[in-house]
C-alpha cells in the first residue's frame, strides 16, 4: 500500500509549501510502515521538476497529463485524485492546506467516505489507533483527534514537518486520464496580483497597518520586503480602505499565513490579526506605541517611527 | 430563486479560549456567540441577493438548543425562515451529511456559506456537501453574482483572482468582500420572533473523527527589544540568533 500526495502547482510550477505534503508523508510512512510514497501531479511540468519530487520525499510520481488541467479546477482534480486512490487502493491522502487544497479534499472525501481531517499540525500517533493534533481557533488553541475511517485524508498546515531535500530522483509514472471527465465550471478570466511572490507560499512577510498612515507611504514596506524577498501583507482596515488590495489582508479573516518570519509595521496586534500569523517561526512587531499589544506576541520587537527604522533596516539588509 | 445560508454558532474572534473537564471541553463561560464572521458574509450576499432576484432565504444550523438566539440574529438580519438540526456540529463529515440531507429535501438553487467556521478551521464542508449531492463546490467566494441560471464568481487564488461560470445548484463557500456584513434593525429583530424556526431530527451517521482532548498553546517567551536608534541590530539578531534570515 502506498500514501498518495498531492501537490499543487500552477503555470509549470510547483508551489513550494505543497512540496512539504511528501516530507509529512515520508516520516508519516515510517511510523506506518508505508513505505511508498507517490506523489500526485495533474497538468504539464518539465519532467525534472516532477522527478526532482523524490528529493522531498516522494518514491514515484505520477504524472497526469491533459487539456483538463491547463487550470486549477475544483471538480475536475478532485475527481481525478479520486480516481487514483480507487485504481490504486490507497488509503491515506496527504495534502498541504491551501484555500484549493481544502476544496480538493473535502470533495474526495464526500465522494470516498473519507475520515477527513483539515488543519493538521504533528505527525500520526499510532499507540492507540490513529491520532493527529489538529489547529483550532484559528490557532489559539489545539486539538488530539481520532481518525477512524478505513479512508483518511489529511490537509496538514505548512510548516508542521521541514522540508526535506535529499537530492534524490524519483521515477516519474505518466498517465492518460479518462476522456469523461466533465467540466463543470468554466473559467473565464484570471487576474494576477502585483509582485511574484506569493503571500501564503512566502518565507518571508511584511505586512502594513493603519500606521503607515496612507497608500503613498507604501515605498518603505515594499523596499524592505523586496531586499528581503518577502511578500507584502497588510490588516483588514487597511484593505477595507482601499490601500491595499483585498488577498493581503492578513489574519482571522484574511490569508492565514506561517512564514519563518513576518513583520508587523504600525499593526497595533489586535487578537483577529494575531490570528493570522500566530503559526509564523518569528514575529517582529515595529510600533511608535510601546503598549502596542503586538509586543506581547512579538519575539522581537522596535518601539520606533515606522518612517525612521524602515529605511534603516533596508540598507542593513542591502549591505550584506 | 431558494437560496440556503449555512451558519455556525461560534465564539466570538476576541474570546479567550479555555478548556474544562481535563481539557475535553470548551469553558463556554464569559463566551460570546456569533454567527461565524464568513458565514455573516455569505448571509449578506443572500440578502442582497433577495433584494435585487427575488429570492427567499433559509438560514440552516447544524446545533443544539442553544445555538436559536444566534439563528435568530440570522433571521434579524433578514433571512426568511430557519432550520436547526439537533446535533452537536462535531465532525466535518457529519455536519455535511446533515446538511445534504435537509438540501434533499428542499431542493435549494444556491447553498451559501463561509469558507471556514472560526473554530475548527476545517474548510471542507461546502467541498463534501458539494460531493455529497454531486453539485459544483467553489471556495473562497468574494464576487458572486447571478445572471439567470448561470452563477459569475470571482474565486480568490494564491496571487490574486479566478473569475468562474457555472450554472445553479452550486455550493459556495465566502469570503470578503462578497458583501458587506449587515446589522440588524430593531424591525428585523421584532420580525425575527416570529419566523419560522423548524427544529428536526438529525439523519442517522456515524462520526469517523472524534476529538480526544484539546490544549493551549505554549505561552509566548517575553520580546526582545531593540532599541530604535540602533534598528539595524535586528537584522543581525534575525540573522544570527534567530536563524531566519
Ligand atoms: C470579526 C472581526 C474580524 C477581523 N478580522 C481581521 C483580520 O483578519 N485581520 C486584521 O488585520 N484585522 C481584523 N479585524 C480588525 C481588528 O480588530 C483591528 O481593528 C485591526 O487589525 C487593526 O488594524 P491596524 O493594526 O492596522 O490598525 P490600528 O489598530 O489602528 O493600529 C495602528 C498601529 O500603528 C501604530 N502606529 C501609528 N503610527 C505609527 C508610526 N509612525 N510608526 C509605527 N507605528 C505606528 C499605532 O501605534 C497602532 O498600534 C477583525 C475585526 C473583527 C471584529
Amino acid at each position: 500500500m502506498s500514501i498518495l500526495v498531492f501537490i499543487e502547482g500552477s503555470e509549470g510550477v510547483l508551489k513550494k509549501s505543497s512540496k512539504e505534503a511528501i516530507s509529512y508523508a515520508a516520516q508519516a510512512g515510517s511510523i506506518l510502515n508505508d513505505q511508498e510514497i507517490v506523489a500526485v501531479v495533474l497538468g504539464s511540468y518539465d519532467e525534472s521538476i516532477l522527478s526532482n519530487l523524490g528529493s522531498n520525499g516522494a518514491t514515484k510520481v505520477i504524472n497526469v497529463e491533459g487539456d483538463v488541467f491547463a487550470e486549477n479546477q475544483i471538480g475536475v482534480f478532485s475527481d481525478s485524485i479520486q480516481g487514483i486512490m480507487t485504481d490504486n487502493d490507497i488509503k491515506l491522502l496527504v495534502m498541504i492546506k491551501s484555500s484549493f487544497s481544502d476544496n480538493i479534499g473535502g470533495r474526495i472525501a464526500g465522494k470516498t467516505g473519507a475520515s477527513v481531517v483539515s488543519s493538521v499540525i504533528s505527525l500520526p500517533d499510532v499507540s492507540n489507533g490513529f491520532k493527529v493534533n489538529k489547529s483550532i481557533f484559528t490557532g489559539k488553541a489545539a486539538t488530539t483527534v481520532s481518525v477512524n475511517g478505513d479512508i483518511k485524508v489529511l490537509i496538514v498546515n505548512k510548516n508542521t514537518v521541514e522540508l526535506q531535500e535529499s537530492g534524490d530522483i524519483a521515477p516519474v509514472e505518466k498517465i492518460q486520464v479518462s476522456s469523461d471527465i466533465e467540466v463543470k465550471i468554466k473559467i473565464t478570466g484570471k487576474e494576477k496580483a502585483e509582485g511574484d511572490i506569493l503571500l501564503e507560499d512566502a518565507d518571508i512577510v511584511v505586512s502594513g497597518g493603519r500606521g503607515l498612515k496612507g497608500p503613498e507611504n507604501w515605498g518603505i514596506i515594499e523596499d524592505l520586503a523586496k531586499a528581503l524577498g518577502a511578500a507584502t501583507g497588510c490588516s483588514k482596515p487597511v484593505s477595507d480602505v482601499g490601500w491595499r488590495p483585498h488577498h493581503e489582508h492578513v489574519g482571522q479573516t484574511g490569508v492565514k499565513v506561517s512564514p519563518n518570519l513576518y513583520i508587523a509595521v504600525g499593526i497595533s496586534g489586535a487578537i483577529q490579526h494575531l490570528a493570522g500569523v500566530n503559526s509564523s517561526k518569528v514575529l517582529v512587531a515595529i510600533n511608535n506605541d510601546p503598549e502596542a499589544p503586538f509586543f506581547k506576541a512579538a519575539d522581537y520587537g522596535i518601539v520606533g517611527d515606522a518612517f525612521e527604522v524602515l529605511p534603516k533596516l533596508t540598507e542593513k539588509i542591502k549591505s550584506l | 430563486m431558494k437560496i440556503l445560508v449555512c451558519i455556525t454558532h461560534v465564539p466570538d474572534t476576541t474570546a479567550k479560549i479555555t478548556f474544562i473537564d481535563n481539557n475535553t471541553k470548551l469553558n463556554e463561560s464569559g463566551i460570546q456567540f456569533i454567527i461565524g464572521p464568513y458565514d455573516d458574509f455569505a448571509l449578506a450576499r443572500a440578502i442582497e441577493l433577495k433584494e435585487t432576484h427575488g429570492a427567499t432565504v433559509t438560514v440552516l444550523n447544524v446545533g443544539e438548543a442553544n445555538t436559536e438566539p444566534t439563528i435568530r440574529k440570522a433571521l434579524a438580519i433578514g433571512a426568511d425562515d430557519a432550520i436547526r438540526i439537533n446535533t452537536a456540529p462535531t465532525d466535518s463529515m457529519y455536519v455535511a451529511h446533515q446538511i445534504a440531507d435537509a438540501i434533499k429535501q428542499e431542493a435549494y438553487d444556491l447553498i451559501l456559506m463561509g469558507r471556514e467556521s472560526i473554530d475548527y478551521n476545517s474548510g471542507v464542508v461546502h467541498g463534501i456537501v458539494g460531493a455529497l449531492l454531486d453539485i459544483p463546490s467553489v471556495s473562497p467566494v468574494m464576487v458572486l453574482d447571478i445572471e439567470g441560471t448561470t452563477v459569475k464568481i470571482s474565486r480568490e487564488i494564491e496571487g490574486g483572482k479566478e473569475f468562474l461560470e457555472v450554472e445553479l445548484p452550486i455550493v459556495a463557500g465566502c469570503q470578503e468582500p462578497i458583501a458587506e456584513w449587515k446589522i440588524p434593525n430593531m424591525r428585523g429583530i421584532m420580525t425575527a420572533r416570529s419566523k419560522p424556526l423548524k427544529v428536526v431530527e438529525p439523519v442517522a451517521f456515524n462520526h469517523s473523527t472524534e476529538t480526544v482532548s484539546y490544549e493551549n498553546p505554549p505561552e509566548k517567551g517575553s520580546v526582545k527589544l531593540v532599541d530604535a536608534e540602533n534598528a539595524e541590530d535586528l537584522i543581525d539578531l534575525l540573522k544570527n540568533e534567530a536563524k531566519v534570515l
